[in-house]
């Protein structure tokens, strides 16, 4: 049997990893599995914490959160497609065009 | 339930009249011809006006009670109800707004060729937001009614007005709802001291702290300065009536700006007697300020709709200073001088409009020699000119004299300083009339082109009647309409004269202490 | 009440010409005019008989304005001084409508000019019909609009624009003072009705009354400020400036209302006033100053005016100046009698000027009111000659005429009347004097002597017809007759009939004197006439050289009388300008432009400043704003964590 800490030690990896890949690197795919990183990282923490509660409430949420993730995941990318087309960079540096 | 005479008839007349412009709203947005929705609307306002008669004829002149209730439950958990009714104070407005409804919509007849749906609309709606104002009991309702007014006017502005409409739309609009949103405010503070109602009438009786008398009369001051409007507050104003459509200014002078003084009358006055004696001095000062300032600057204005703008401000300069005199004089006049005013600036603006389809120019100085060449015109705008003047034998006179009366007997030098505005409202406006209709008319231009005067048609003439009529119904015979008011007056002053305020606080203290 | 239908008729006759004149009366207009006034002096006449066998009518016809303790009536009262002033203003109206058959006739305004002096008459009527002072202020204001339409009947012209727009506006000077009297009549009296206040007048006597700080006698106060009114009303200094411009008017209108009825209206208002005015000395003096100030100045600028219709306006402020010296020396009813003889000479003088500019006008003179371009006009217009020689007997006071015994009972009054009483008296004199040679000079530049205008124009000129020269003949007999009823007792026993006639409205003047001086007032009055007229004869007879002699001999003084004292380009400088120019660029483009606009507009602005500092935060750069997010996590996390 693994420990809970286990699985929050490396869901806190998981996160750090994908918000310090959102902060550090400019690509716009890149930062984008990053996000999804973070949120497979709650996921794992929301399921280790459901298995530790026998409870099914935290699996129900990562059911959600799964969908949530691959609707957004299909709308980023096509934004990211659809702007490319206009725009041929991936580079967030040289999107800015929501300056104020 | 508070002391009031339900209504007597056997159907809702108040309703009737407030909703009836708003069915004539919907079915106008049905139409599609822009004769038939002319023709509805003309139709609709008329029927208002003709319900809206019985009115005065059933109207207890001998009682100061709200009467024709009407009284429903409407969200009972935040006691709000439908509680509407009129007394002497509002009984005339509503006939002024129903009878200028009629004229904007006559007048609007040629000059809105385009969106001519959506004007109507706006001007129904405009009929039943003013209507709604004048009868409302419950501030809710009344806030609503109130709130509902601003939003056909800024379209109306915005949408319909002349070259710089969208700035004078917006300056409009916020003016407008800062001090409204200020006097929502004060209806929130009313509504939990007073005990958790909405009811003007409950609000009314209650007693409220000098401090927090001192705050809320600010805090409505605030909307209705804005609205009469007072000096300083008055720059809205010159640039909204003269980028309005022909129909908005005469609204607008005719009904909107008589909102703020009503307010006064049926809010500040008898909630907050004391402050209300804290505020007389300095309001009685503005008030002047205003009869002098707007008669000055009427004296530079180069712009025909401007300087009747501002001819406005120092009208209501006239009138805050009857309704703060607190006698029967000043206050019977001040009422009386609204109505006149609503006479006789909406008819100026009719007539300006009337002259501006033709000559498309509002400059004074394109002018001239106009009595020979349109001489029904001229005979028109001079009796109109003469009324704004205060000569005696039209409704001007009465209005002002019983206002100059009334400040003299309140406050000698301010009685004084308001019959000065009397010269220089003849200065200005005969030095207008000359500038318009004197001298040697280019006959030239304006005899062909888009620029071709013709004299007044019978559209025109049936539009400018009625008022005419009535300059000189109130000069010969105002008891018809003074004698509307004065129970409800006497009542207003018992109430106001019972304040137990001492004096000797200073405003400016006051203030300052208040805030920190 | 029958008599409502006095003022009522001309009213009447108004309203169909200003409706139905353009398009379907026309030329016609005086068909409906002149029965309308004629009903009404007819009326008047019922009205005068009843009075004579003494029925005082007080009538209140309905309530007009009532407010709280205000109260109000539309309401008339004949009595013997409003029966006097009803005769003079329907005679006069009924003769001048007459006359002006003839004189406007072809001017395409012609309906609209019987309209207006019909709603004139009804206005004059109103003004002395009124039982109280609010309805007096009513007609006072209504004579001051019909004015304002006759100054200004030829509005193509600016000068005529100009004279009726200042005329108005002057007047409401006067009338600002006028109505705060009527106010404080109120607020002393608690009436406004002539009866109440007059009993009453009595019990306030030596009531104060706080204005700015000072206590002023309330009585003087309300006196002072009605003849506010009067002064501006009837042209008195220093709101004289308006009447000579008047005369940009028709010569009818003129006559009518600037010389015989409306500007009379402020010496009817004083007389009918008398019970107050005469509780307080002070305002007496002043009006009494104000006369006899007013009317040697008005007859020095006479002296030097070109413009026939001009000297004849000076010589009506002069008139009034008398009038008012007259009230105020307390001898109202010689103040009524020569209201009532004025009017007769003097509407004579206008119609007869006004026959004159008429004859010049059709031989197409093209300066037809300037003396200096006439000349020699007797033996053309005979009849206009000698209903001028006479109406200027009558003014310059040559016995037997009605000039004569008014102005002698005024200069006899005023002779009693105290040091004030001979300094005024002396002024009189003075102003006698001028007025003699003005009058007389005038009928020798335009009469005797060489045509001096266009030769080509000379044998065009014609008598006027016989609708201008009955009407002409009618007034001579009255500017002879009118005076008889007023003979003073030295001459003639018991023959003071007018003011036996007014005595119980206007009571008895004070003031006794020997048979020898009133023989000596007269023969002086007498003797500077004839001086002036001699004077007159003399430089426009015999050297007619020397005018323009003593003219640029004295020039200062000459240009000082000719130019009016400069008291319009004073009154321009100091007033009219100032305010222009004050309100044009201090008030609207500093004060309304700059400093109100500039809160208004700059309280936006500030926001909008504000925001657009604000909005520097929104980089738009991605990892900005996950940055941000970061922090503010880290945040929620820091105060979750340590903050429990």
């Amino acid at each position: 049997m693994v420990p809970l800490n286990w699985y929050i030690i490396l869901s806190a990896i998981m996160f750090s990893i994908g918000v310090v890949g959102f902060l550090a690197r400019r690509n716009l795919i890149i930062m984008f599995i990053s996000i999804e990183l973070m949120l497979n990282s709650v996921n794992i923490s929301l399921v280790a914490y459901s298995h530790y509660l026998q409870s099914l409430r935290g699996q129900i949420l990562v059911f959600f959160i799964i969908t949530v993730a691959a609707a957004e995941a299909a709308i980023g990318l096509a934004i990211i497609i659809a702007f490319y087309k206009n725009n041929p960079t991936i580079k967030v540096d040289e999107i800015n065009l929501l300056k104020g | 339930m508070e002391d009031v005479i339900y209504n007597n008839l056997n159907y809702p007349i108040i309703t009737w009249t407030v909703f009836l412009p708003v069915l004539g709203a919907i079915i106008v947005l049905l139409l599609r011809s822009a004769t038939a929705i002319r023709w509805t609307s003309l139709i609709v306002t008329g029927l208002t006006f003709i319900i809206s008669l019985p009115l005065l004829t059933g109207f207890d002149k001998t009682t100061h009670k709200m009467q024709f209730v009407e009284w429903h439950q409407w969200i009972p958990s935040w006691g709000i109800n439908y509680f509407v009714g009129i007394d002497g104070i509002s009984i005339l407005f509503i006939l002024l707004t129903t009878l200028l409804s009629i004229l904007s919509v006559l007048v609007s007849w040629k000059a809105i060729a385009n969106k001519a749906k959506e004007f109507h609309i706006s001007i129904l709606i405009m009929e039943a937001g003013m209507l709604g104002v004048f009868v409302s009991l419950d501030f809710f309702l009344f806030y609503i009614f109130w709130e509902a007014m601003l939003i056909p006017m800024f379209l109306l502005i915005g949408v319909w007005g002349g070259e710089n409409r969208v700035y004078a739309a917006v300056k409009f609009f916020l003016y407008t709802l800062i001090g409204s949103v200020l006097m929502l405010v004060g209806i929130v503070v009313l509504y939990f001291t007073g005990g958790e109602t909405l009811n003007i009438l409950a609000l009314s009786s209650e007693q409220y702290s000098l401090n927090l008398q001192f705050w809320l009369f600010l805090a409505f001051f605030a909307a209705f300065a804005v609205k009469v409007p007072m000096f300083p507050f008055h720059t809205w104003l010159p640039d909204a009536h003269t980028e309005a459509p022909t129909a908005g200014s005469v609204i607008l002078a005719g009904v909107l700006l008589k909102m703020g003084a009503y307010g006064f009358l049926r809010f500040s006055m008898p909630m907050f007697p004391d402050a209300t004696m804290m505020f007389l001095k300095p309001i009685m000062i503005l008030s002047v300020i205003a009869i002098i300032y707007g008669a000055l600057v009427c004296l530079a204005q180069k712009d025909l709709k401007r300087l009747i703008a501002y001819s406005s401000v120092s009208h209501m300069g006239f009138v805050t200073l009857g309704i703060f005199a607190l006698n029967t004089q000043g206050v019977e006049g001040g009422i009386l001088q609204m109505l006149n005013h609503g006479i006789i600036t909406g008819a100026l603006f009719l007539m300006i409009g009337i002259i501006y389809e033709r000559t498309h120019t509002r400059k004074i100085a394109d002018y001239g020699g106009f009595a020979g060449l349109v001489p029904w015109y001229a005979g028109f705008f001079i009796v109109l000119t003469f009324a704004s003047i205060g000569l005696p034998g039209m409704n001007g006179f009465i209005g002002e004299f019983l206002i100059i009366f009334g400040a003299f007997r309140a406050k000698m030098v301010y009685g004084v300083l308001a019959a000065t505005g009397i010269i220089l409202g003849a200065g200005y406006m005969l030095w207008l009339y000359q500038r318009v209709f004197f001298e040697k008319a280019d006959t030239e231009r304006w005899a062909t082109g888009d620029h071709k005067v013709w004299d007044l048609d019978m559209r025109e003439i049936i539009t400018l009647v009625p008022l005419i009529i009535l300059i000189f119904w109130v000069g010969f015979y105002p008891e018809v309409f003074l004698s509307y008011m004065h129970t409800s007056v006497a009542h207003l002053l018992e109430n106001i004269n019972q304040t137990n305020y001492a004096g000797g606080d200073h405003l400016l203290t006051r203030l300052i202490t208040g805030i920190f | 009440m029958i008599y409502t239908l006095i003022p009522l008729l001309p009213l009447l006759a108004f309203i169909i010409n200003i409706l139905f004149g353009r398009d379907y009366i026309r030329d016609k207009a005086h068909l409906i005019a002149v029965p309308a006034v004629a009903g009404s002096f007819l009326l008047s006449l019922v009205a005068f008989a009843g009075v004579l066998k003494g029925e005082v009518i007080n009538v209140n016809v309905y309530s007009w304005i009532v407010s709280g303790d205000f109260n109000v009536s539309i309401g008339f009262l004949i009595d013997q001084l409003t029966a006097i002033m009803l005769m003079v203003v329907t005679s006069i109206s009924t003769l001048i409508f007459i006359y002006s058959i003839g004189y406007m006739h072809g001017d395409k305004g012609y309906y609209r000019f019987f309209a207006y002096l019909s709603l004139f008459v009804f206005s004059m009527l109103i003004l002395v019909m009124a039982n109280n002072f609010l309805l007096l202020y009513f007609g006072w204001e209504a004579v001051g609009l019909c004015s304002y339409f006759l100054i200004g009947y030829w509005y193509e012209k600016k000068s005529a624009a100009n004279a009726g727009k200042k005329a108005f506006i002057v007047n409401r000077f006067g009338d600002f003072g006028f109505g705060l009297g009527v106010i404080l009549i109120f607020l002393t009296f608690g009436s406004l009705d002539y009866m109440t206040v007059f009993s009453g007048a009595d019990s306030v006597l030596g009531q104060t009354i706080n204005l700015f700080g000072y206590e002023v006698d309330t009585i003087t106060l309300i006196c002072l400020l009605l003849f506010c009114g009067a002064v501006g009303k009837s042209a008195q200094m220093p709101l004289h400036v308006w009447l000579p411009d008047a005369m940009e008017g028709p010569t009818p209108v003129s006559a009518l209302i600037h010389a015989a009825t409306m500007v009379t209206a402020g010496v009817f208002m004083v007389a009918r006033s008398n019970p107050l005015f005469s509780l307080s000395a002070t305002a007496m003096n002043t009006v009494a100053v104000v006369g006899g100030v007013t009317a040697i100045f008005a007859a020095t600028i006479a002296l030097v005016q070109k413009d026939i219709k001009r000297v004849i306006a000076y010589s009506t402020v002069s008139q009034l100046g008398y009038m008012f010296l007259a009230l105020g020396v307390g001898a109202y009813s010689a103040g009524i009698f020569h209201l009532y003889t004025h009017a007769y000479f003097k509407a004579l003088l206008f119609l007869g000027s006004g026959s004159v500019i008429h004859a010049l006008h059709h031989a197409k003179h093209d300066d037809e009111q300037n003396m200096e371009k006439m000349g020699g006009l007797k033996k053309y217009m005979p009849v206009t000659y000698w209903v001028f020689i006479i109406a200027t007997l009558s003014i310059t006071g040559i016995p037997g005429l009605a000039g004569f015994f008014s102005k002698d009972e005024i200069l006899w009054r005023a002779y009693l009347g105290g040091d004030l009483g001979k300094f005024l008296w002396f002024l009189g004199v003075a102003a006698a004097v001028l007025t003699a040679f003005y009058s007389w000079r005038l009928i020798y530049l335009t009469f005797h002597g060489s045509y001096r205008g266009d030769p080509e124009q000379e044998h065009h000129i014609h008598e006027s017809p016989k609708v201008i020269t009955v009407p002409l003949i009618i007034l001579a007999v009255g500017a002879v007759a009118a005076g008889w009823v007023g003979i003073p007792p030295v001459i003639l026993e018991h023959a003071d009939r007018i003011g036996e006639f007014l005595a119980p409205v206007l009571g008895h003047p004070h003031g006794h004197g020997t048979h020898l001086e009133e023989w000596l007032v007269i023969a002086v009055s007498v003797a500077v006439a004839v001086i002036g007229w001699l004077v007159a004869m003399f430089m426009y007879i015999k050297k007619t050289d020397l005018p323009e002699k003593i003219a640029s001999l004295f020039k200062p003084i000459y240009n000082l009388l000719f130019n009016k004292y400069w008291i319009d380009e004073l009154y321009d400088k100091i007033f009219v300008q100032p305010v222009l120019k004050a309100s044009d660029r201090i008030v609207l483009a500093f004060f309304d432009a700059k400093i109100i606009e500039g809160v208004v507009n700059g309280i936006p602005a500030l926001i909008g400043g504000f925001s657009k500092k604000l909005r520097n935060v929104q980089t738009g750069f991605l990892s900005n704003y996950g940055l941000a997010m970061a922090i503010g996590a880290l945040c929620i996390i820091g105060v979750f964590i340590f903050m429990r």
